[in-house]
């Protein structure tokens, strides 16, 4: 599991991608493995940003459209980070994957008030990068608490 | 040895511990007559083994264990003396408790033995002490050293014990070394694994089929065979013996009996009878609510079972069995029965029934009336109110797991209700359908029959009601539900398509639901729905489809539920309140399938016992060994032609029409109806000339006295129609079916 959002403890490294026009970070830690599009069966009636189900190995785990999740316009996301949060798994769909940057205890920051509601509830923290600022995704709120909720 | 419960091997380890002690204290006691300690050390010991072999319906350990307790009561409480053929009887229980014990380890029972002579022993020393217990008191202790029988006796009884106990320890230690307690999670997550290890040798012998490389088609074919066997290992160890259920039954049953003053029998058999355990965990509030309502209200007291010429005790059984890929238990009792009368009573006042319907209900009708929905107000299957109480509750979480309950009554026979179950609640067979390009599956569970409308028949498409879509069903109205509107995936509007009703049945109400198309039948794994997509209340899982997609599992009573909430008049009702009460659809009313077997003969078949009907090409139909065959489904079924009438010729094979119902069309080849029925676990084929229609007709009128092969008659359509009894078929047409 990752450090509490917000305040972390140490440098941490954070799988980054881009979703509509974010930059986001996702901790390694619970980065399972990243993968190419995957077939999905749509789910009738559920959320709009729950693309539908994936079979991953045997096993049945939602595929989450991280940009309709962050309030960003729908758009064919097809790019799946596997992650994993204590015994959930979640497929993240997003636009690209990018790099692994590590970003050190002190330059993370706690997400600025003015951003929008949508998108800060699933924000741990505002990563100070060299050539851009980095949103840190806060997983549990991202995938399990958003998926239960 | 395996096989043995838990709570059994916990049993036996500490009575042989117990038994150890027990010997060692008579001994002593011998030297130390009257030691108060030491009797009531025994005492207790004896005391424990009579509760906890009565706890386990363990009769004869039991009955030796109380006419032991009865001596020593007395002993410990000076009412009487030990005097040496005391010790000798006590020291004589040790030794049969030993045997009993033995054969309990050996065979599961303590049945077959006889310690009648032990018994009569102990209580002669209990009461025959006339020679008076203050001599008595005297010449134990005068009697002590002079008397070499009763160290003798000991020492025998010593030395068999240690010579028996190399016999009973023996498996003892290796039931407890050869097995492990596993936490179910692990074994859970052990199901998970082996079913990723199936899927991943899936996609390898997809890969390997296209290979040229003989060692990677060898290797891929050796992983597939152990990865096969290893997923049969694991899913064994879910299979946990009825004993979990069973075990506490007898002391519930012991209790409930003293209760109502009422005295009962319990037999249980089948204890070997394997299930996954969460359908155990699932049957046990079920089974326990059958067992109690037996009791109190089944079996009758003492004094009444005497007066209908019964004995004062009453039997009741509570059966496992293994049937054609199911589980079966039984609760049979021969007490009172259930009361027809007092039951139309009560429906009739809960609204079930309206008095003028209860007047045309049959008595089996009105006794099945118990497990209708509402019959009860009870809210909890735990709760005891009358006879029948409970039975829908009992239903409902029966069906829940996709099992069914049906009872017979007799009344002042008994009653049998009997629970069927699946092996496994984790595979399922389910209808695959397609709506909107996608697949859904249905578990069969809730499948009636499938039905394709015809557009182009004013009677036979899909009508309206107010707007509500509804299918004229065999004089009976079926209120649809379209599946892709419930899901919301219509793209469009879409008015002309060409759609196949699937009948199903949630509890007693039926109702149709519209699909695109019916793909095929498959056994599937259920996985359940997590996070947001858990709430979503017309779907109760996924599961991964042979091909590796998956495919949505709908949920049959929340595709109800939606109908009537999205439907409005279109709700889907209770046949009862929708069927013309003197139509061809009483729900209660048994349904049969009308076949023409020669020209001007037809007869009739329960559809219970019917899996389903085929139209099977000419060239099928085979001779083998003086039976008839057919080549189906890759297997040979065995047929009885009931073409061949005493008179009539074979008939010509023919050319099928459509059926109603069946989904197929005419083919150019010519074929031949054949009824599949189930009968005692095996497939078996009719051969007839037509399959006419399927009727409903009063249940009871077909219990009349009939020739061999035939269950009696109904009436249909003013003429009397034979019905078949498929078991007795094949003896009764001379022909043996093997499996």
């Amino acid at each position: 599991m990752a450090d509490p959002p917000g305040r972390p403890a140490a440098a941490l490294m954070y799988c980054t991608c881009r979703v509509d026009d974010l930059y986001l970070g996702i901790d390694v830690a619970v980065v399972q493995e990243v993968l190419r599009e995957q077939p999905v069966t749509p789910v009738p009636l559920a959320p709009p940003e729950v693309r539908g189900l994936v079979n991953l190995r045997g096993r049945i785990v939602p595929a989450v459209d991280l940009g309709r999740r962050l309030g960003r316009p729908a758009a064919v996301r097809r790019t799946t980070v596997v992650v994993r949060i204590g015994s959930e798994v979640v497929c993240l769909l997003v636009d690209v994957i990018e790099d692994v940057v590590t970003l050190a205890a002190g330059d993370h920051r706690p997400v600025p008030a003015t951003v929008d509601p949508s998108i800060a509830a699933h924000l741990g923290a505002t990563g100070l990068l060299d050539s851009e600022l980095l949103l840190v995704l806060d997983p549990v709120a991202a995938c399990v608490g958003a998926a239960r909720a | 040895m395996g096989e043995l419960d838990g709570i059994v091997e916990e049993f036996l380890v500490e009575s042989h511990e117990n038994l150890d002690r027990l010997d060692r204290d008579l001994v002593q006691l011998e030297a130390v007559p009257d030691s108060p300690d030491l009797l009531a050390g025994i005492f207790r010991t004896v005391h424990t083994l009579k509760g906890s072999s009565g706890f386990l319906a363990f009769g004869t350990l039991e009955r030796l264990a109380h006419a032991g307790e009865s001596l020593l009561a007395k002993l410990r409480d000076g009412d009487l003396a030990l005097t040496p053929a005391r010790t000798d009887a006590l020291l004589e229980l040790v030794d049969a408790v030993r045997t009993l014990l033995a054969a309990v380890e050996r065979t599961g029972t303590d049945d077959g033995l006889d310690v009648s002579g032990v018994v009569a022993r102990l209580e002669a020393a209990t009461v025959a002490s006339a020679e008076g217990d203050e001599p008595g008191r005297g010449s134990t202790g005068a009697g002590a050293a002079p008397r070499p029988a009763g160290p003798e006796a000991g020492a025998e009884a010593v030395a068999g014990a240690e010579a028996g106990e190399t016999d009973p320890e023996a498996p003892r230690r290796s039931a407890a070394d050869s097995s492990i307690r596993v936490d179910v999670a692990v074994l859970d997550s052990l199901v998970r694994l082996v079913g990723e290890l199936v899927l991943a040798r899936n996609e390898l012998l997809q890969h390997a089929g296209s290979s040229r490389d003989g060692d990677v088609l060898r290797s891929a074919h050796r992983l597939d065979l152990v990865s096969a066997e290893l997923q049969e290992v694991v899913m064994r160890t879910r299979l946990q013996s009825m004993d979990y259920l069973w075990s506490k039954l007898p002391r519930m049953v012991r209790d409930l009996a003293s209760q109502c003053g009422k005295q009962v029998q319990l037999v249980l058999a089948g204890r070997e009878t394997e299930l996954d355990r969460t359908l155990l965990d699932a049957v046990k509030d079920p089974l326990t609510h059958l067992v109690r309502n037996a009791v109190d209200h089944g079996i009758e007291a003492p004094e009444a079972r005497r007066a209908a010429g019964k004995p004062a005790t009453g039997t009741l059984a509570v059966r496992a069995y293994h049937a054609s890929g199911q589980v079966v238990l039984e609760v049979v009792d021969d007490g009172r029965g259930i009361d027809p009368g007092r039951v139309l009573a009560t429906a009739v006042e809960r609204g079930i029934v309206t008095a003028a319907e209860s007047r045309t209900l049959s008595p089996s009708q009105a006794v099945d009336l118990v497990l209708r929905r509402g019959f009860s107000t009870a809210p909890r299957v735990t709760t005891l109110s009358g006879r029948g109480v409970g039975m829908d509750v009992v239903r409902t979480d029966v069906e829940a797991i996709g099992g069914t309950v049906d009872l017979h009554s007799e009344p002042g026979r008994g009653c049998v209700v009997r629970v069927t179950i699946p092996l496994t609640l984790a595979i399922i067979p389910a209808l695959v359908v397609r709506q909107d390009g996608q697949r859904y599956a249905v578990p069969q569970a809730h499948l009636v029959e499938l039905v394709r409308p015809d557009p182009a028949s004013p009677t036979r498409g899909v009508e309206h009601v107010a707007g509500a879509p509804v299918h004229r069903l065999r004089g009976a109205l079926v209120p649809l539900v379209d599946l892709g509107g419930v899901l919301g995936t219509h793209a469009g509007p879409g008015e002309d398509r060409q759609q196949t009703i699937v009948v199903l049945r949630v509890g007693t109400v039926e109702f149709g639901l519209t699909v695109d198309e019916v793909l095929d039948t498959q056994e599937i794994v259920v996985k359940p729905l997590t996070g947001a997509l858990a709430g979503i209340p017309v779907l109760a899982g996924a599961a991964v489809m042979g091909d590796g997609g998956v495919a949505l599992i709908l949920d049959v009573p929340g595709l109800a539920a939606a109908g009537r909430a999205t439907g409005g008049a279109a709700a889907a009702t209770d046949r009862t309140a929708t069927a013309p009460a003197a139509a061809a659809a009483e729900p209660d009313d048994e349904r049969y399938v009308l076949l023409r077997t020669t020209p001007d003969v037809t007869c009739a078949v329960p559809l219970a016992a019917v899996d389903r009907l085929e139209e099977a090409p000419a060239a099928a139909f085979e001779r083998l060994g003086g039976t008839n065959v057919l080549q189906y489904r890759g297997d040979l079924l065995p047929l009885v032609d009931l073409t061949v009438g005493p008179a009539g010729p074979p008939a010509a094979a023919r050319v099928s029409a459509p059926r109603p119902g069946g989904s197929d069309t005419a083919r150019p080849e010519p074929t031949r109806p054949v009824v599949v029925c189930r009968s005692r676990g095996r497939a078996l084929g009719l051969s007839v000339t037509e399959v006419v229609d399927i009727v409903a007709a009063p249940r009871r009128a077909a219990a009349g006295p009939g020739r061999a092969g035939t269950l009696g008659t109904i009436v249909v359509d003013g003429r009397v129609t034979e019905v078949l009894d498929v078991d007795d078929l094949p003896s009764a047409t001379g022909m043996t079916v093997d499996g």
